[in-house]
């Protein structure tokens, strides 16, 4: 057997590698197991899986290709990377969607086994292309690995559709050798994952191995690859998705402020998951309520609200538009209440899995009548946990509900995430009202109009809410003009009033200069980026990346004004542009992208150069 | 805390009904501030949730806590008021719209459910809130202003709807049957799970005059059965009909006492596990039927809060009460130093 060692070891930054196969291949898992390996490592990783909504399309169809990019690093990284270096290709129609991605020059891991006849029929291709010469600007490298795997598993007894399921252990197993990854750790986990199935992990682990050995073996590769731990800041680190971190600090919400949490959904892609997490926690005194539909998720979590809970109602897009009633309902009645929103591409069910920021306004304006609401919107995964203790915070502290806009991208995305202190995070104030004298139910904080929450089950505070007009202080029924004129405007003063809570929107780079670029959300990575990019190649670019889209915080507007040129870059048609441009009478230009696609760093890049020459040559200084 | 003995004045809150004169709300609220100081729980343990409707008004008359929500909501926000609470006696105030028409999804999946909560439902067939305009239960051909020529889709039978749904506990009663209305309430009062209650109700304005033989002294007695459990299905002034089985057919069909023919007779028995009986009152309609009163189903079964209640107690007795340090510290953690 010829070791490593007759293999040159490269050392390399970073790596962009992108896994695709059929639904059914899966690239998911595969994906998983490779960042965990990473993060293991110390890397820095981003992850961007994308899957098609469809969960038994065809197999071997274009409609039903899966993928999964990761990029792991020893610098610091921001996204999964623009253009994959290394591509893991399972069958013929995976090949044909992703091949336009891979860089020139890139690595391109075929398994051979999979093209045949009706594979590359369905795929559309006439000639085989791995023979046709059409991949010359790659390097190429054929695996039968539905042939090695068939070898490895001979007299295990599995069916041979339990044998071509190993497929992406094996895949796996040669990664795993090309990046100097241990198996060690990997067996363990193969035998953790399937412990129901025992044969099943028996054969994943003898396939991800003959892949490692096939590896080291074959001479497949002209080099092996390092990429060196990344200087990340000393700390306890787990990786976590962003569903995963908005689930984790709804529990954390409970513990913080001592009080029962109470979760309402129906399912829907991509929110479920929250569901499912928090479902599978009662001890962490959460109920998880699977509603009949998104109205009684929302009104169900009213009631939580109503008597007492920290309440959080989940969906994604098309949930949230049946959920705007009930939002206005917690509006008039002035409850906490959380919504979440993980948006995916729209109109109507658009494209479920795919990501879109195109529901901004439908959070601000989507309910009939003056009816503000507080919004966070979270920018990377780690970020959802400290967005979603913000957006519990503010819920319960102003009595208002906050819209929590995260999207597909950030819900299934992954990145390093340096777990806080338990002892360092803040305790969630909740304030009852217990004393009856003086009490009634729509007298307010002086400072931020927040009125009492007083619970069913107190002595002498028995009153009566609802969606009708409030006269104020008394929360008697009121069809008072004046009143009504008066409660329009205490309703968005305690919206406007959660300003004075926040911290300045923090501005990445120079506090002035010729271009600011500005986002919220998922794009929080290729902006960055980009920005660094720009200001590597020595332009005056700045990156004022927004949390709350409502209020917006009171520095903004300063913000805005001392750059040249804004460029709004958002998954949408210009919504936050608009905002501001309503809102500051600035001239922000945008940067839209609607293809269910996060931004790539050049597309941003691009984009800036393009407006910046646009700019007489002097800035303001 | 106000273990004090409460009054029918204790639950009368400061606030003006606004009812049409003669609305048969007005008895049903009335009946319901009565029975509620019997209960023996105090005002503050109790809500009242109601959609919107003239019906849902109510929650404003009650001197309880009360939330007055919006259109067919009200079973879904008492569902989760009830969930986070369980130590509440949470009711909700429905109309036929409301509950219906708008609401009917939460009504049939909280009655699925068995959520321990108690719905009165004021059935006047018809929309008073919007002026006049069919409902769901309204009979069918009745002119309004949205069915001038006569509405075209049959009405729901309500309690086949509820039994349907898998209630545990069904009744109805008239607004204007005083004792018989108070006995109802203290029966939902006392049952564990999800209690619906029909309330018949006049609305003298849009729909005057649709239960008048259930009301009318000279004839009521021929058209109401009033059930009482293990006793045959009497009734008539001379209690001389009788609902009996008629096996061939298996229905429920209206048989005179003095006459024998093949059909059996029927005892009531509210606490049957099987709903067949209860489905068979619920479907006794027609021209020559009686209308039966009281309590078709009653039996007791785990409600989705106990359920959730001991799944929580399971999964802290398997794994502890989990703390912060132990949420945010996953296994799979590393160290950067
Ligand atoms: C979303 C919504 N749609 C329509 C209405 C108008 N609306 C108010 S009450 C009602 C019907 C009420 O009928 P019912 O529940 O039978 O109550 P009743 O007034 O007869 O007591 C309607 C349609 C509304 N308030 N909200
Ligand atoms: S419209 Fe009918 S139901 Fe409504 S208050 Fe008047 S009488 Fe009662
Ligand atoms: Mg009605």
């Amino acid at each position: 057997m010829s070791g490593n060692d007759e293999v040159p070891v490269e050392e390399i930054p970073s790596v962009v590698i992108r896994l695709v196969g059929d639904s059914g291949d899966g690239m998911q898992l595969t994906g998983g197991e490779l960042t965990r390996a990473a993060a293991l490592a110390g890397n820095d990783i981003a992850t961007f899986p994308d899957f098609p909504a469809e969960i038994r399309a065809p197999a071997g169809s274009l409609a039903g290709v899966s993928g999964f990019q990761l990029q792991f690093s020893s610098g610091e990284i921001f996204t999964a990377g623009d253009a994959p270096d290394v591509m893991v290709v399972m069958n013929p129609a995976a090949l044909r969607t992703n091949i336009r991605d891979l860089e020139k020059g890139g690595l391109l891991i075929v398994d051979t086994g999979a093209f045949k006849a009706k594979n590359l029929e369905l795929a559309g291709y006439a000639e085989n292309p791995l023979e046709d010469g059409s991949l010359a600007d790659y390097r190429l490298v054929v695996v039968d690995i539905s042939k090695h795997v068939t070898l490895t598993l001979k007299g295990e007894g599995l069916s041979t559709k339990d044998v071509f399921r190993t497929r992406n252990f094996y895949a796996l197993g040669l990664l795993f050798w090309l990046y100097g990854r241990s198996p060690e750790a990997e067996l363990e986990a193969i035998h953790r994952k399937f412990a129901k199935r025992p044969e099943i992990a028996n054969a994943n682990s003898k396939v991800f191995q003959a892949g490692f050995n096939f590896g080291e073996t074959a001479e497949l590769f002209e080099s092996a690859y390092r990429v060196a731990p990344a200087k990340l800041p000393a700390g306890e680190y787990r990786n976590i998705t962003g569903n995963e971190a908005s689930a984790l600090a709804i529990l954390a919400a409970g513990r913080l402020a001592d009080k029962p949490i109470f979760y309402g959904s129906y399912p829907i892609t991509p929110a479920s998951d929250i569901l499912h997490y928090l479902s599978a926690q009662p001890r962490y005194g959460v109920t998880a309520f699977q509603a009949e539909d998104e109205i009684a998720a929302v009104t169900a979590s009213i009631g939580a609200s109503f008597g007492g809970s920290i309440a959080i109602t989940g969906t994604s897009g098309p949930g949230f538009a049946l959920k705007q009633e009930g939002i206005g309902l917690a509006v008039i009645a002035e409850l906490p209440l959380v919504v979440i929103n993980v948006q995916r591409a729209g109109p109507s069910t658009g494209m479920p899995t795919k990501p879109e920021q195109s529901d901004l306004m439908q959070a601000l304006y989507g309910r009939n009548g003056e009816s503000p609401v507080a919004i966070v919107a979270p920018s990377t995964p780690a970020d959802c946990f400290d967005s979603m203790l913000d957006a519990i915070r503010i819920a319960v502290e102003h009595m208002c509900p906050v819209v929590y806009l995260s999207d597909a991208t950030l819900a299934n995305g992954a990145e390093p995430w340096r777990i806080p202190a338990p002892e360092s995070l803040q305790p969630i104030q909740v304030n009852h009202r217990i004393e009856a004298d003086g009490f009634s139910p729509y007298i307010r904080d002086p400072n931020t109009l927040a009125r009492v929450w007083a619970v069913p089950g107190t002595p002498g505070l028995e009153h009566r809410i609802g969606g009708l007009e409030k006269e104020d202080g008394s929360g008697n029924v009121s069809y008072d003009p004046e009143n009504h004129q008066h409660m329009t405007h205490i309703r968005q003063a305690k919206i406007d009033r959660i300003a004075d809570r926040l911290p300045p929107a923090e501005i990445f780079g120079d506090p002035e200069g010729d271009l600011l670029l500005v986002g919220w959300g998922s794009t929080f990575g290729p902006l960055r980026q980009a920005t660094i990019a720009l200001r590597d190649q020595g332009h005056a670019v700045s990156h004022m990346h927004l949390r709350f889209l409502n209020p917006l915080q009171s520095n903004v507007s300063e913000a805005l004004l001392k750059f040249r040129r804004v460029l709004v870059a958002e998954m949408n048609m210009g919504q936050l542009r608009t905002l501001l441009r309503d809102r500051f009478l600035v001239d922000a230009k945008g940067l839209n992208k609607m293809q269910g696609q996060p931004f790539q760093i050049r597309e941003v890049v691009h984009a800036a150069r393009e407006l910046l020459t646009e700019v007489p040559a002097e800035t303001i200084k | 805390m106000s273990s004090n003995v409460l009054t029918r004045k204790d639950f009368i809150s400061d606030q003006a009904v606004r009812w049409c004169p003669g609305c048969g709300d007005y008895a049903i609220l009335a009946q319901v501030q009565k029975v509620m100081p019997e209960l023996g729980i105090d005002r503050e343990n109790i809500v009242f949730v109601s959609g919107i409707g003239c019906a849902s008004r109510f929650p404003y008359y009650m001197n309880t806590y009360g939330f007055h929500t919006i259109h067919g909501r009200a079973p879904a926000v008492a569902t989760g008021l009830h969930l986070a609470r369980p130590d509440l006696s949470v009711w909700v105030v429905t109309g036929d719209g409301d509950a219906l028409s708008i609401g009917g999804n939460h009504l049939i999946h909280m009655l699925r459910r068995n959520v321990d909560l108690k719905i009165l439902l004021f059935n006047n067939k018809v929309y008073g809130l919007t002026k006049g305009q069919f409902s769901p239960t309204s009979n069918q051909g009745m002119k309004t202003k949205s069915s001038p020529f006569g509405s075209k889709a049959r009405p729901f039978s309500t309690l086949a709807l509820a039994l349907g749904a898998e209630a545990t506990f069904v009744a109805r009663t008239v607004d204007t049957e005083t004792q018989h209305l108070q006995e109802m309430i203290r029966r939902l009062a006392n049952h564990r799970g999800s209690a619906f209650l029909e309330i018949l109700q006049n609305c003298p304005v849009f729909n005057d005059g649709v239960y008048e033989d259930l009301k009318d002294r000279k004839i009521k007695s021929d058209h109401l059965l009033i059930l009482e459990n293990g006793e045959p299905l009497v009734y008539g002034a001379d209690s001389n009909r009788e609902l009996r089985l008629d096996t061939s057919a298996m229905r429920l069909y209206p048989a005179r006492r003095d006459l024998s023919d093949d059909s059996v007779e029927v005892r009531h028995n509210e606490a049957a596990p099987d709903a067949s009986l209860a489905m068979m009152l619920a479907r006794a309609e027609g021209e020559d039927y009686p209308v039966p009163l009281g309590v078709l189903r009653a039996v007791r079964e785990p409600t989705f809060e106990e359920l959730s209640l001991a799944e929580g107690q399971a999964q802290r007795d398997a794994h502890g009460e989990g703390t912060l340090a132990e949420l945010l510290y996953s296994p799979d953690r590393w160290k950067v130093d």
